[in-house]
């Protein structure tokens, strides 16, 4: 059978996220929970392997508190085979190494996979890093913004990455991690049949001791992260607007393409 | 959503936030688009099939959920709240199969329940003629046994899916001077030969909703697709009837309860004399008025499709009342809507005037409401005399 292994983190529904202006971390209580919403196009893609290849056993992990059980379950009610929960007081305070190095230890307890997929970034942290981490642990490829897959077989996958100009046509052998845009699909809604099964699935945790991870790794002493200042940063520019239908104009607009190099 | 609670169970729960999630995510965004290009909604029916909803009014030993008509009507309520006319896409399939899930055989239920169940295929109920319509005993498209098939010829109109259903429930007569007792049953498969689509119609409202003429042309329907008997073909619908109008008047429900939030929200924002106009009494009491008839209205519904679902005799009196209250309230609420909005209200920018377009079928189809009275009159003087017995 083959596997296809999802990554998903539970964010809190809001844009206006208060920040601790003593630790500058974000105030997580009284907001209301809900799937990264980049994961659920993740979720998507791997319900659409699974019609595509048949024979395949979805699985979504996620680490977090006890309450993160709830996205698991959501997950299920979309059609995901399988959910489980890494949870443990060791685990809290973890930075992304850590939580990656987590993930990437779950992954190799559950067995072997064809694919996995994370969404681009959490709306919360927003830092894209979790889904290369795992990859890197894991010693495999990874494909970040997949915004379209032209060729996906277990072993095998062509792949297009956005880019911030035009995008990578990216050809993958053997297994491998992608992180995925919106542009890849439209996550469907649950059925009754996959709610039903969401309350009633069994949703293991997994604990460090149940992992087997090496505590220089894990929760704060293992988090070379610290957060220095938390700021917002200026917002892009508007590009160059050039007017004219005049050769020189045209001229110039050759000029700018050569000198920064975007050609 | 606002409106009181009723305990639902957690199946009916989940029904329930599927059917709102597709309503709001789904078909909100096109509803405008497609009422005004009369648009068929393939893509949410496609939507409601992958999330078993179709499966709802379907027993589970051919793949459906074997929930009831309360079930259906819940989800009929939170589809039509949104768009009554796309809501069609789904009721208008558990009305297509009632007459082959409450008459049919074993073998015609194995064969044609699990498609419906699935959505793969959506069914139409074909009754009504141009000369057939309240006195729907008048019927005039024939069936002739030919060997083991029937010959069906005759037009049948204004088909609710018609031009996209895959099964048909059609009723014919096999002997046009017996009348009602010439009236027969049966199931037509949509691509049987000299089954063809006529005329497309253009609607006042529930205008995604797909409704048209079926011409049979030498109709050729194998004889195993009869339902029940000969001559029990008017029976069948009648009992259909009984079962279907909890559906109808859910319909009506959720076009009066969307138009109802439509007005709540537009009165608590809109400014005029240099106050919002929900604090006006002429105002806030017209909304208070429709927030009594809504829960008045599902309170029938509700406990009628429950009656229906028990098993319960005799319950087409009720039935009819719900229909009937239901898509009169539907009218009310949703033209006092359009006045509660005022000039915006006329206008397509807002939903309250295609809500009241839609509102207006509910009490013509399925039996107009004045045949309605006819039904719960005759009903109550049924029940008198049996209590006199």
């Amino acid at each position: 059978m083959k596997r296809v292994v999802v990554f998903i983190k539970q964010v809190p529904d809001t844009a206006e996220l208060k920040i601790d202006p003593v630790t500058n971390t974000m105030i997580r209580e009284g907001v209301p929970s809900i799937i990264n919403p980049f994961d659920m196009y993740a979720i998507e893609e791997a319900l659409k392997i699974k019609d595509k290849w048949g024979d395949t056993e979805t699985v979504v992990m996620t680490m977090g508190p006890p309450q993160a059980d709830a996205a698991l379950r959501e997950a299920i009610s979309m059609g995901i085979d399988k959910g489980i929960l890494l949870s443990d007081k060791k685990f809290a305070a973890s930075d992304t190494w850590a939580t990656s190095y987590i993930l990437s230890k779950a992954v190799e307890k559950l067995g072997d996979f064809d694919v996995l997929i994370a969404g681009k970034q959490a709306t919360d942290g927003d830092t894209a890093q979790v889904g290369p981490g795992v990859a890197t642990w894991l010693k495999i490829p990874s494909v970040t913004y997949v915004r379209k897959i032209d060729e996906l077989e277990p072993g095998h996958a062509k792949v297009e990455r956005m880019r911030s100009e035009g995008f990578d046509i990216i050809e993958v052998k053997g297994k491998f991690l992608m992180t995925v845009l919106k542009e890849l699909n439209e996550p469907r809604i649950p059925s009754f049949r996959g709610k039903m099964a969401a309350k009633k699935a069994e949703i293991p945790v997994w604990g460090a001791d149940d992992l087997n991870t090496d505590e220089a790794n894990i929760g704060f002493t293992g988090s070379p992260t610290r957060v220095v200042k938390a700021f917002t940063p200026p917002p892009k520019k508007g590009g160059i607007k050039v007017e004219g239908d005049d050769l020189e104009t045209v001229k110039g607009i050759f000029k700018f393409i050569k000198e920064n190099h975007l050609a | 959503m606002v409106k009181m609670n009723y305990e639902l169970t957690e199946e009916q729960q989940a029904i329930v936030e599927i059917a709102k999630q597709i309503a709001d995510e789904k078909i909100l965004p096109i509803r405008e688009e497609y009422d005004e290009g009369q648009i068929f909604p393939n893509e949410i029916v496609e939507i409601l099939a992958k999330s078993d909803l179709y499966r709802v009014f379907v027993p589970e030993e051919y793949d459906g959920l074997g929930m009831g008509i309360f079930e259906m009507s819940l989800v009929t309520e939170e589809l039509s709240r949104v768009c009554g006319g796309i809501a069609l896409a789904y009721a208008g399939s558990a009305l297509g199969a009632f007459p082959i899930l409450l008459y049919g055989s074993e073998e015609q239920k194995k064969k044609f329940l699990p498609s419906i169940a699935s959505g793969e295929k959506i069914a139409a109920f074909a009754l009504t003629e141009s000369e057939a319509g309240s006195d729907a005993s008048n019927v005039r498209t024939t069936a002739t046994k030919e060997g083991d098939h029937y010959i069906l010829n005759g037009t049948k109109q204004w088909i609710t899916n018609g031009g996209v259903a895959g099964v048909h429930s059609v009723f014919a007569t096999v002997d046009p001077t017996r009348g009602i007792r010439g009236m027969t049953a049966f199931i037509v498969d949509s691509e049987t030969e000299g089954l063809e689509i006529g005329k497309k119609e253009n609607k006042m409202g529930i205008r995604a909703s797909e409704t048209v003429e079926l011409i049979f042309n030498n109709c050729k329907v194998p004889a195993e697709n009869l339902i029940g008997r000969e001559g029990t073909g008017f029976r069948i619908a009648m009992g259909t009837f009984d079962q279907s109008r909890p559906g109808v008047a859910a319909q009506a429900l959720g076009i009066a309860q969307g138009a109802m939030e439509a007005a709540l929200s537009y009165a608590q924002e809109r400014i005029q004399f240099g106050s919002k106009i929900y604090s006006f009494q002429a105002v806030r009491f017209m909304i208070a008025d429709m927030a009594i008839k809504i829960e008045a209205a599902r309170a029938l519904i509700y406990n009628v499709s429950k009656l229906v679902d028990s098993g319960a005799k005799n319950t087409g009196g009720y039935s009819a009342m719900a229909k009937t209250f239901a898509s009169d309230v539907a009218m009310e609420v949703t033209t006092d809507a359009v006045q509660v909005l005022g000039g915006y209200g006329y206008m397509k920018e807002y939903p309250v005037e295609k809500m009241m377009r839609d509102a207006k079928i509910t009490q013509i189809f399925e039996g107009t409401n004045q045949i309605q009275r006819e039904v719960i009159a005759s009903h109550l003087a049924k029940e008198l005399s049996r209590l006199r017995k």
